[in-house]
């Protein structure tokens, strides 16, 4: 477990459809409705288009107390439904905000890098890479310290 | 302030632990036959019940178990209850109140403990929503006193079905109550083969009674147990158990104070068990998740982003603030003598960091991203029954290391020791370091002795002897000293007074002790606002109900007697109201958001009150303000002092506070910051305060400079009471009036308000309906009217 797949975006591919937004929520609630259902959020700035999504920092997990989200084989960070209590403390946690709760759904969710948003762009603006997991890893706690 | 300088210790290493893959905490492995001792169990009675959804926060119902006649029935909790009594420590009042007399004492076939959550209980999203409130008659005080514990047994109970669990009678040898929320049955199970102590017992019954042989399954389970000291003392404490399944170990968290575990243990409860099945937030039915989980996440970003900078909680937990107490004075070195002292540098919070294992969520409940409940693992025990064992230690915690202090044990690993054992032995940290404080520096008066002692030297800093002291308390030891020990400061001052040792003035004003209740871990000489949090209280004297020291000492908010009388209204009520929902308060003052800087009165923290009145709201469907938050906590808080009454205490008299508590009472004491490192404390006030000259002064010898600050502060004492009873809107002798009970809704509570009306009438002919402080000049009682409390 050295490397992680990771979603990259290319702005200046990106022409604001979401396609990739309808597909995220298809996989993640079986919906088309994108927002926030999708796991990858496309927004508008100053007319380019920014993107946000998990880059597998693995952070979130330090913070859950049942041991509901885990660093899987392939290095993607996944969460366990049937663990998960719904406490919202790695959606509160993540540095990106990526980590979210959508509407009438107690458990978060979170990118699982299926791929499913890079097939649907039809402009190519999107594409699964493989990153160092060193680069990417990050770690809630330990580093934080004491002052003197 | 003035102060000493400080020099910071250093040679700070992270300890860093690789998480979450392969943890180990090297703990000593236990090879028990868990099926053996299950075997040995005998049912002593069983019953099965209608499993039920929480909705909006209640179950509807209770649980009664009595272990005399081995009865298991349930109550219904009506809309009337709810009403009057909101949850948690108001059911835990109702209940006690429906079965115990005014003359019932701790070891009472009757006495009950009663252990309740509240509606906000057992909600997985807000942090700090797994408070468990416990209340018994104690046998320190005589009255009720109740005690809040996070771990998950308070959460299960409810998701067990019930909003509380009343325990009454005793049994006749050890039992097991065992509440199995997923098959809906409650059974009591003698449990002979099983050990006492905490750590012990709590291990192995979350193993015993885990469905499966996994992290999940047994973290399902919490058990709640005292231990061997609990048997022998009145320090008694409860352990609740929350299994962490990083470490594998059953951790413990304590309802601590006034004698839980004492009554736990005389009515031969070994354990209570419960077991759940899988739950999330929407278990405790909130009739809008979505806002729930939206106030949580904002608190949790709060958390993320200002805690590192404001009091790390997260990394060392509320021992961050050791330092800052001694820097302030206010840290009780050697029995509340001193508020700082050199060697404690040795006990700030660095030097526990280091012992800390890191990179695990520390949240006693799930949710709670505060996160304080750190812990020692691997730590080798260094004396006593489980020498050379190495085991995981909760804490230490504030309380506990300052309590250290108080008893001069500056060795960071032996403040460790000394935590494990009063957990795992079932003793209460804060009684016992109080306690032995005191017997300390009877010690060092020679009032004490070697062999008044049986044989140990209780010197400030013998740390042996004090593990000594304990281990003896635990194991049954006979001996005079040791009996009366484990009773604790209170009745240690009759027993030196009734041998005739020492002088009973000294005796009884270093004693820090009121209602029979030892103090909790801070210096309040110098703020009377505290001494009123200390001693204006329902339980005794503990800082849960209001700490104002900064508010009054260091940052000067409250300088008149009526602002302090303000802030010993609204603080205990908000404060109580957190043990009516099941709630932990230092989520709400332990990390200040943004917003504080420009709120208006920012020691409340105005944004925080909103979220929890959003949150209620959230739980229950309809709309919650922060002043209904406020009337919830009046009626309890008038219904726990009217219970007070009816047991025959909760009148000034019992209001009072050792001296020790309001000033020098030695020479040493007095002249220790009466010089130039501490800008002469005492002169200045005498001359700023007290209306002498510098002149005056110079000349006055010290012992009358002692008696006029005594005389001062003892009178500015009296006053702060008149002007909170009168806040409060009781009698001068502090008695809630019927017509005041009336008003917060107690119409038909006609038992409760006769006894207040005959109880006013008795003072009236005794001549206590008068103000107690000494006004003179322009000085005024907080009324004209001394019958105020008539409309
Ligand atoms: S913390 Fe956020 S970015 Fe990091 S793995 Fe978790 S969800 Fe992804
Ligand atoms: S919401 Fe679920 S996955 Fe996230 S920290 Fe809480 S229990 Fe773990
Ligand atoms: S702040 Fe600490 S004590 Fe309170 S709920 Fe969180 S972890 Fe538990």
């Amino acid at each position: 477990m050295t490397t992680v797949k990771i979603i990259k975006f290319s702005p200046e591919k990106c022409d604001g459809g979401k396609a990739c937004e309808e597909a995220c929520s298809n996989v993640h609630f079986k919906s088309d409705e994108g927002g926030d259902k999708s796991a990858l959020r496309i927004m508008e700035k100053d007319g380019s288009y920014n993107m946000s999504v998990c880059n597998m920092c693995g952070l979130c997990i330090d913070v859950c107390t049942v041991q509901a989200l885990k660093r899987l084989k392939s290095g993607t960070v996944v969460l366990d439904k049937n663990v998960c209590v719904g406490c919202q403390a790695c959606v509160g946690f993540c540095p990106r905000g990526v980590m979210r709760k959508a509407s009438d759904v107690i458990t978060p969710f979170k990118c699982i890098a299926c791929g499913s948003c890079v097939r649907a762009c039809p402009n190519g603006a999107l594409e699964l890479v493989e990153v160092d997991l060193d680069e990417v890893k990050e770690v809630v706690y330990h580093k934080q310290g004491v002052d003197e | 302030m003035s102060g000493p300088e400080k020099s910071t210790s250093k040679e700070f290493e992270p300890h860093t632990l690789k998480m979450p893959d392969g943890f180990e905490t090297g703990n000593t492995k236990h090879d028990w036959d868990l099926a053996a001792m299950r075997a040995k169990h005998r049912i002593l009675a069983e019953y099965t019940y209608e499993k039920k959804k929480v909705q909006r926060g209640y179950t509807g119902r209770t649980l009664y178990v009595n272990l005399s006649t081995n009865t298991i029935e349930e109550k219904p909790v009506s809309e009337d209850m709810k009403k009057k009594f909101t949850g948690g420590k108001g059911f835990d009042l109702k209940l006690l109140w429906d079965g115990i007399k005014p003359t019932t004492r701790w070891n009472s076939e009757e006495n009950e403990i009663v252990f309740a959550g509240g509606l906000l209980c057992g909600g997985t999203q807000y942090s700090g929503t797994g408070k468990c409130l416990a209340a018994t008659i104690s046998p320190s005080t005589d009255i009720v006193c109740d005690s809040n514990a996070g771990g998950y047994f308070a959460p299960y109970l409810k998701f067990s079905g019930f909003d509380a669990l009343e325990v009454q009678g005793k049994a006749k040898e050890d039992v097991i109550i065992f509440i199995d929320g997923k098959a809906g049955k409650v059974t009591i199970e003698t449990a002979p083969m099983e050990e006492t102590n905490a750590h012990l017992v709590s291990e192995q019954l979350t193993h015993a009674y885990a469905d499966e042989d996994t992290e999940t399954a047994r973290q399902r389970v919490a058990v709640v147990s005292a231990g061997k000291g609990a048997e022998h003392s009145y320090w008694g404490c409860l352990n609740i158990s929350f299994y962490d399944s990083r470490r594998k170990v059953a951790r413990l968290k304590q309802h601590g104070r006034g004698g839980l575990g004492t009554v736990f243990r005389d009515k031969k409860i070994k354990a209570i068990v419960t077991k759940v099945e899988h739950f999330n937030g929407m278990t405790n039915d909130p009739a809008d998740p979505d806002k729930m989980a939206a106030v949580a996440i904002k608190y949790n970003k709060e958390m993320r982003d200002l805690d590192k900078s404001q009091c790390n909680m997260r990394t060392v937990g509320t021992g961050n603030i050791v330092e800052v107490m001694d820097t302030y004075d206010l840290l009780p070195t050697e029995n509340y003598r001193f508020g700082s002292f050199p060697k404690a540098t040795n006990l700030h919070s660095p030097n526990f960091y280091k012992r800390f294992t890191q990179v695990i969520p520390d949240g006693c409940w799930h949710g709670c991203t505060m996160a304080c409940t750190k812990a020692v693992d691997g730590f080798t025990v260094m004396t006593g029954p489980y020498k050379g064992q190495k085991v995981t230690v909760d804490g230490p915690e504030y309380e506990n290391t300052a309590g250290c202090a108080n008893m001069g044990l500056w060795d960071p690993d032996w403040v460790i020791e000394w935590n494990f054992y009063c957990d795992t032995y079932g003793l209460d940290t804060i009684s016992v370091a109080t306690g032995i404080a005191f017997y300390m520096e009877m010690y060092e008066y020679g009032i004490l002795n070697k062999e008044r002692c049986a044989g140990l030297e209780l010197i400030f800093g013998n740390s042996e002897a004090v593990l000594e002291l304990m281990h003896r308390i635990a194991a049954g030891d006979r001996s005079e000293f040791v009996q009366v020990a484990g009773k604790g400061a209170r009745r240690m001052k009759d027993w030196l007074i009734q041998k005739g040792w020492g002088d009973h003035e000294l005796i009884n004003d270093t004693g820090m002790e009121a209602k029979g209740l030892e103090f909790s871990e801070y210096v309040c000489k110098e703020s009377l606002a505290q001494q009123g949090g200390y001693g204006l209280t329902n339980k005794g004297p503990q800082h849960d109900e209001a700490w104002l020291i900064f508010m009054d000492m260091v940052n000067n908010q409250i300088p008149t007697f009526a602002d302090k009388a303000e802030a010993l209204h609204y603080f205990p009520m908000w404060r109580t109201w957190f043990g009516l929902v099941g709630l932990c308060k230092l989520p709400w003052n332990d990390v200040t958001p943004l917003s504080n800087a420009t709120a208006d009165e920012p020691a409340k923290i105005p944004e925080h009150v909103q979220n929890y009145a959003d949150i209620m709201s959230a739980t229950l469907g309809k709309e919650i303000t922060p002043a209904n938050l406020i009337e919830m906590s009046e009626r309890v808080y008038n219904w726990q002092r009217s219970m007070n009454i009816w047991m025959g205490r909760g009148t000034r008299t019992d209001d009072w506070i050792p001296y020790r508590a309001m000033g020098p009472v030695t020479e040493l004491e007095f002249l220790s910051r009466n010089n130039k490192l501490w800008d002469y404390r005492y002169d200045k006030q005498l001359v700023e305060n007290m209306g002498f000259s510098k002149e005056d002064v110079d000349k006055m010898h010290i012992k009358d400079k002692m008696k006029h600050i005594y005389d001062y502060r003892q009178d500015r004492y009296q006053k702060l009471t008149d002007a909170v009873y009168h806040r409060r809107g009781w009698t001068q002798n502090g008695i809630p009036t019927p017509e005041k009970m009336r008003e917060l809704g107690f119409g038909d509570e006609t038992e409760m308000l006769e006894m207040l009306q005959k109880k006013i009438e008795e003072d009236e002919s005794a001549g206590l309906n008068v103000w107690g402080g000494n006004y003179q000049g322009d000085e005024k009682p907080p009324n004209d009217d001394v019958k105020y409390w008539k409309e």
